[in-house]
C-alpha cells in the first residue's frame, strides 16, 4: 500500500524544512521580515522566480504551472479568509500503540518528525470561512512521515467530520499521503474504516463533502476518504492511485504508460469531477458550494 | 493427519509421523507387534505438537495461514452452507473470480455469503488471481451486500487475500474507489455483518469486505496493513527481516484481539485448519450461529450505531492540554 519509502519521506521532509528555515514559507504577516532577494527555482522548468511572486502565485510556477509541494500551513493561508481559522483537535499526537521498532523506534521517528516540521502529526483540521462560507478543512502534511495515516490522522479527520456534522458545515479534505503508516500496522488500516464510516454519517445528514487530491495521494488514503467525495477533485498532474507505481511496475514487469495515475488520467477514467489549478482553488470551491449549499437552511435527513 | 506438506518448523512432528507410519506398516504386515511403539510415538507427537503450536511466532502463524491445503472460502461454503446459489458479476465490467458470493442457508436460515477465493494448483491460482480482487470484485461484493440488505438477510464474509490486485487495469478501473465505496457502504448496511479472516488479511484488500458487526479471526491467521515481507522490504530495506516484521506488526489473532481491533478468535484444530478441516468447519459454523443470534436481537439502528461506534473508537492517540 505504501509507495513512498522512508528515504523519500526523509528527503521530502528535509527539503521542506530547509525551505521553511530559509524563510520561504513564512506567514503573510511576517513577509516584511523576509529578506529581499530570495529566489525560488522551479522544480521542473528551473525558472528562477522571486520568492514573493512564487508565494503570491500559491506556490505554482508562473512559467510552467508546476505545483510545488506545500502543507497545511500554506493551504490554510491560501483558502481561509484573511488566513484566519480555528484549529480542531490541535494537540493530538501518536500513542505508539504497538511499541513499534524497525531500524529505529517509532516513538523516536515521530519526535524527530515533530521537531523537524513543527507539526504534531500528518494532518491538521481547522474551521473558518472561504469567501464568507463556513467550512471545515482537514489538510495533510507530507512533510510529516510522508503524510502517512496513523491513529492521529484518522482521529483528526474524524473530529473534523464530527464538527461539520454537528454544525452543518461543508467538509473539505485535502489529501497528500504515501498511504498507511506501517508503524501503526492494523491501527492504521482501521483508520480507513473509521473515516469512511464517519463520512457515511455526513452523507446521510446531507452535508457536502469535497475531496481534493494533491500530489501524491496513494494507498489507504485513496482507498478510503480521498475517493469518497460528493465531489472528487484534484490539482493538476498529481499522482493518485491505490498501488504505487513502483509496486505496479514490479508486478507487471514493464514500464508504466506516460501519465499513468496522474490527475488527468483519473479524470479521463471517470474518477474525478474536475481538475483545478491551485491559483483558482479558493474561488472554485466557493462557487461550487454556492451552487449547492444554502448556508441558512438546515438540510433534512436523507437516506 | 491430513497434511502432506509440512512447514519448516514442523520438522520434528513430520519425522515422528514418518516413524509412526513405518511402525504401523510393520505391525499391519504382522511381522512384529508394534503396539507399544505406536503408542509411544503417538504420545510423542502430541507432546511435540503442544510444544510447537503453543509458542508460534507471528511469522509461523503467517506460514500456517498460507498453507496450500488450508480450507478456502468455497470449502467453508461447501461444508457449512446448504442450497448455495453463486451469483456472478458486478454488472459493469466482468465477473471477478477472486471474490465469490451468493445466497445460501445455514441451519435453515438464509445468508449472503461472500469471500475471497484462492486456487489450489497453478491453473486455479491464475484463474483466481491468487485471491487478489480487482475493482469489479469489490463492486460485485457490494452489489451482493445490497441485495442482502434488500431481502433483509445477514451477511457473512470470508477474508483470505494477500491484497487487492496491483495492476494497470485495477488502477484504471479505480481500485481505490472500489474499496473506499465498500467501507462507506458497509458502515451503514441495515443487516448484520459477520466477517471472518480464514487465512490472510492483507491490507485494504481485506478490509474491503471487512467492515462488520463482528470481525473474527481464525486462530492461525493474520490481519494487518501490509504483509511482513513487504514491511521488511520497506522499513528494513531487505526481504530477510520478515520474521521481525511479523512480530513488530502484531498481526496475529491474539494481538489483534488484545488491541481491540477484532471481536473474537475462532479456535482451530491442532496445527491449523488443514489438519482437521471438519473441526474447522464445525467451529466456524457454531460461531456464526452464536453471533448471529445476538446480532439479530438488536434493532437495526442500534446494530448500525454500534458498528460505526466500534470503528470510530479504533486508534490510540495522546491528547495534551493546550
Ligand atoms: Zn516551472
Amino acid at each position: 500500500m505504501i509507495e513512498y519509502e522512508e528515504d523519500d519521506y526523509a528527503a521530502e521532509s528535509t527539503k521542506w524544512y530547509q525551505r521553511r528555515l530559509s524563510g520561504i514559507l513564512t506567514k503573510t504577516k511576517d513577509k516584511k521580515a523576509t529578506p529581499d532577494g530570495l529566489w525560488e527555482k522551479c522544480g521542473r522548468c528551473k525558472a528562477i522566480v522571486p520568492s514573493k511572486d512564487w508565494m503570491n502565485n500559491n506556490y505554482v510556477c508562473p512559467q510552467c504551472q508546476y505545483h510545488d509541494r506545500i502543507g497545511s500551513h500554506e493551504y490554510f493561508e491560501i483558502l481561509f479568509d484573511k488566513g484566519k481559522f480555528t484549529e480542531i483537535a490541535k494537540n493530538l499526537s501518536s500513542g505508539d500503540p504497538l511499541e513499534f521498532t524497525d531500524t529505529a523506534p517509532y516513538k523516536d521517528r515521530t519526535k524527530v518528525a515533530q521537531k523537524k516540521t513543527g507539526l504534531n502529526d500528518a494532518v491538521r483540521t481547522a474551521t473558518g470561512k472561504i469567501n464568507d462560507q463556513k467550512i471545515v478543512i482537514s489538510c495533510m502534511d507530507f512533510a510529516f512521515i510522508g503524510g502517512s495515516m496513523g491513529s492521529v490522522v484518522g482521529e483528526k479527520i474524524a473530529r473534523g467530520i464530527d464538527y461539520a456534522l454537528e454544525h452543518k458545515i461543508p467538509f473539505l479534505m485535502i489529501s497528500k499521503s504515501g498511504g498507511a503508516r506501517m508503524m501503526e500496522a492494523a491501527f492504521s488500516l482501521m483508520q480507513m474504516a473509521k473515516t469512511s464510516a464517519k463520512l457515511a454519517l455526513l452523507h446521510k445528514a446531507g452535508v457536502p463533502y469535497i475531496s481534493l487530491m494533491t500530489n501524491p495521494t496513494t494507498g489507504g488514503v485513496t482507498a478510503s476518504f480521498a475517493m469518497l467525495g460528493d465531489f472528487n477533485i484534484a490539482e493538476p498532474e498529481a499522482l493518485i492511485g491505490f498501488a504505487g507505481p513502483r509496486v505496479i511496475r514490479e508486478t507487471i514487469g514493464k514500464d508504466l504508460p506516460k501519465g499513468f495515475q496522474s490527475s488527468e488520467f483519473l479524470l479521463e477514467h471517470g474518477f474525478l469531477d474536475f481538475i483545478v489549478p491551485r491559483t483558482q482553488l479558493k474561488d472554485t470551491l466557493s462557487n461550487l458550494l454556492q451552487l449547492i449549499w444554502d448556508k441558512k437552511t438546515t438540510k433534512k435527513e436523507t437516506t | 493427519m491430513a497434511t502432506t506438506q509440512w512447514l519448516d518448523f514442523e520438522k520434528d512432528i513430520a519425522e515422528l509421523h514418518e516413524q509412526l507410519a513405518k511402525a504401523k506398516e510393520t505391525h499391519e504386515k504382522g511381522k512384529l507387534n508394534m503396539t507399544d511403539m505406536i503408542q509411544t510415538l503417538e504420545s510423542k507427537i502430541k507432546e511435540a505438537q503442544k510444544a510447537i503450536y503453543s509458542h508460534l511466532s507471528g511469522w509461523q502463524k503467517v506460514q500456517i495461514s498460507r498453507h496450500p491445503e488450508r480450507p478456502y472460502t468455497l470449502d467453508y461454503i461447501e461444508h457449512i452452507v446448504t442450497n448455495f446459489i453463486e451469483l456472478h458479476g458486478d454488472r459493469q465490467v466482468k465477473d471477478d473470480k477472486a471474490i465469490v458470493g451468493g445466497f445460501g442457508q445455514i441451519d435453515g436460515e438464509t445468508y449472503m455469503i461472500i469471500g475471497q477465493q484462492k486456487g489450489r494448483n497453478t491453473k486455479q491460482r491464475q484463474y483466481r488471481n491468487f485471491g487478489m480482487p480487482n475493482p469489479e470484485g469489490y463492486r460485485k461484493a457490494l452489489r451482493l451486500m445490497k441485495l442482502a440488505e434488500k431481502f433483509n438477510k445477514p451477511i457473512i464474509t470470508f477474508i483470505d487475500t494477500p491484497g487487492a490486485s496491483p495492476g494497470l487495469e485495477a488502477e484504471e478501473r479505480g481500485q481505490g474507489e472500489a474499496i473506499a465505496r465498500n467501507l462507506f457502504e458497509m458502515a451503514t448496511l441495515n443487516v448484520p455483518i459477520i466477517c471472518i479472516v480464514i487465512g490472510e488479511g492483507a491490507s485494504g484488500g481485506a478490509l474491503g469486505i471487512g467492515v462488520g458487526d463482528r470481525v473474527l479471526m481464525m486462530q492461525y491467521t493474520w490481519y494487518s496493513v501490509i504483509s511482513p515481507e513487504s514491511c521488511s522490504s520497506i522499513l528494513w530495506r531487505t526481504w530477510d527481516k520478515k520474521e521481525l516484521a511479523a512480530d513488530a506488526l502484531k498481526l496475529s489473532a491474539e494481538d489483534m484481539l488484545k488491541n481491540g481491533l477484532i471481536d473474537g478468535i475462532i479456535p482451530e484444530p491442532m496445527g491449523g485448519a488443514h489438519h482437521d478441516p471438519e473441526t474447522a468447519y464445525k467451529n466456524v459454523k457454531a460461531t456464526i450461529l452464536k453471533e448471529i443470534k445476538t446480532l439479530k436481537a438488536l434493532k437495526t439502528d442500534v446494530l448500525v450505531g454500534q458498528r460505526i461506534d466500534k470503528f470510530s473508537n479504533m486508534g490510540v492517540v495522546v491528547e495534551s492540554e493546550e
